[in-house]
């Protein structure tokens, strides 16, 4: 599978959230933008959440280092984690190569009222990072 | 308001190589161009080109130059021999440092001689004003600030020299370690010295700012085939660390005396008064409180600047200083300063966001090239 960037929702503070239907129940796989990665350039470390633990929407998930700093991992969307990418953080290198594919991190049930009105669709989160680049 | 930051000479250059380039002490500098890692291994097994233009440069010319810096300096000047460069404190009147510095001692074609200070970027303004404050009792010195009309550029690795011995129209390998001279580039003066900030062999050089972005490209181009290149301020902090090398700022403060900062060479005390002699001078012969170490954590995790450190009975003994992952050792390291009687002790643990994490005490440097 490969997962089409122009279809995922973005948040302002670049995690990737990919969001699916199975048996009317809504999933977001979650990530971290390829342009965020590049920015954080030599990620040494990833701190994973918890299956089980509960979130809302822009709530702090984890945390990833580089070289030069540690900066926080935020939810895009409100849910349950239920399940992880536990060989993630042995093998951060392929996050340069492939951030939407292998590079996800985790996969939250959605809550009933969550929403992606906050997220940002490809286009305007494109526009967002050429500014700030 | 905005204040814009200050550009150096080789500023298009960086962005046209697609540079990342971030604020720094009033200059936008390149932070990386490719990878901090991978920079790092370049100036480690090749060489790497690193602008360092935005450190202060300052020039003391005139009959009673030697006597100010004497004064200025905890290490004497004054017997430093024409070609000679020191690395020097400036303390103020209670020991606290206020900078670390390079001064060498220069003499250009025509016979003038000068002395030529490289100060920290963050603290130039600062160190500017307290010589001013210096200067009306040395009323022949002519002091200038020439930062902004030269640029620098440190060439750094174990190919540094030899390769770049076809652009010099002098053979750098006879410049010995922490040496300077002047030489020409294209007619125009260019101070060379065998300095450096990595842990590596290499050079620093210092033109004006028009020749900078030739010299560079220069650089580049004797360099490519043997794999020179440019490399930033992130590999220039992970380089250093590695060397075990003191950063302003960081290890070095206005509330850390040079003996705590493990830099009694950096002084000279006999027959020597300068600014904080007399408050150093009266603890020279005490053990310090605290001493500055090297740790390696037990973590994937680096231990960061500001990490608390702790005895094995769970009490604050000292703080981390300055920490990342080391590229060459492929683990965390990092500078803190720890009470004496708990470095001996030894048992310590960093907090590492949350977790208490052992780390084992080195020696520093870290690495030392062969």
């Amino acid at each position: 599978m490969t997962r089409d960037q122009s279809k995922l929702f973005y948040a302002a503070t670049h995690e990737w959230a990919d969001i699916e239907e199975v048996d009317g129940v809504k999933f977001a796989t979650i990530g971290v933008s390829a342009f965020a990665i590049e920015q954080l350039n030599d990620l040494v470390y990833m701190d994973l959440p918890e299956v089980g633990r509960e979130v809302n929407a822009g709530d702090e998930l984890g945390e990833v280092e580089s070289v030069k700093a540690v900066s926080p991992l935020y939810s895009p969307v409100s849910g349950e984690v239920v399940e992880i990418h536990s060989d993630l953080p042995d093998q951060l290198e392929d996050l340069n190569t492939d951030p939407y594919d292998f590079g996800w991190i985790a996969k939250l049930r959605l809550s009933d009222d969550a929403t992606v009105d906050g997220l940002l669709n490809f286009e305007d989160y494109e526009k967002q990072c050429s500014e700030s680049a | 308001m905005t204040i814009e930051n200050s550009t150096t000479p080789l500023d298009a250059i960086h962005r046209r190589e697609g540079a990342k380039m971030v604020p720094f002490a009033g200059f936008d500098m390149p932070l990386s161009y490719t990878s901090i890692v991978k920079e790092h291994h370049v100036c480690r097994s090749k060489a790497a080109l690193f602008d360092v233009s935005h450190m202060g440069r300052l020039r003391f010319d005139g009959e009673g130059s030697e006597a100010l810096l004497d004064k200025l300096l905890t290490r004497k000047i004054s017997d430093m021999p024409i070609g000679g460069v020191r690395y020097s404190l400036i303390c103020n009147e209670q020991g606290g440092i206020l900078d670390d510095v390079l001064v060498s001692h220069l003499e250009t074609p025509s016979q003038q001689r000068y002395h030529l200070m490289v100060v920290n970027a963050s603290n130039r303004e600062k160190i500017c004003s307290w010589i001013k404050q210096l200067l009306p009792e040395f009323p022949r010195v002519t002091f200038s600030d020439r930062t902004e009309i030269t640029a620098m550029i440190a060439v750094q690795g174990p190919l540094a020299i030899e390769v770049s011995k076809r652009l010099f129209h002098f053979d750098p390998s006879r410049l010995k370690y922490y040496n300077a001279t002047i030489t020409d580039q294209f007619s125009k003066p260019v101070v060379v010295s065998r300095t450096g900030y990595t842990g590596e062999d290499g050079f620093e050089l210092i033109c004006r700012c028009e020749e900078a972005p030739r010299i560079w490209e220069n650089l580049l181009l004797v360099g490519r085939d043997a794999g020179f290149a440019p490399a930033g301020l992130g590999a220039r902090d992970t380089l250093r660390l590695e060397a075990g090398m003191p950063l302003y700022g960081h290890e070095l403060t206005e509330q850390v005396n040079p003996l705590t900062a493990g830099l009694r060479f950096a002084c000279t005390f006999q027959n020597h008064d300068f600014v904080g002699s007399e408050a150093l001078g009266a603890i020279t012969s005490q053990e310090t409180e605290f001493v500055r170490i090297g740790l390696l954590p037990e973590s994937k995790r680096p231990a960061r600047e500001g990490y608390l450190v702790f005895d094995s009975q769970g009490d604050e003994v000292g703080r981390v200083t300055s920490g990342s992952l080391s590229p060459t050792l492929g683990r965390p390291i990092a500078m803190a300063y720890v009470r004496r009687e708990d470095v001996e002790k030894g048992g310590l643990e960093i907090d590492i966001r949350g977790n208490r994490v052992p780390a084992e005490i080195v020696k520093l440097p870290f690495y030392r090239r062969k």
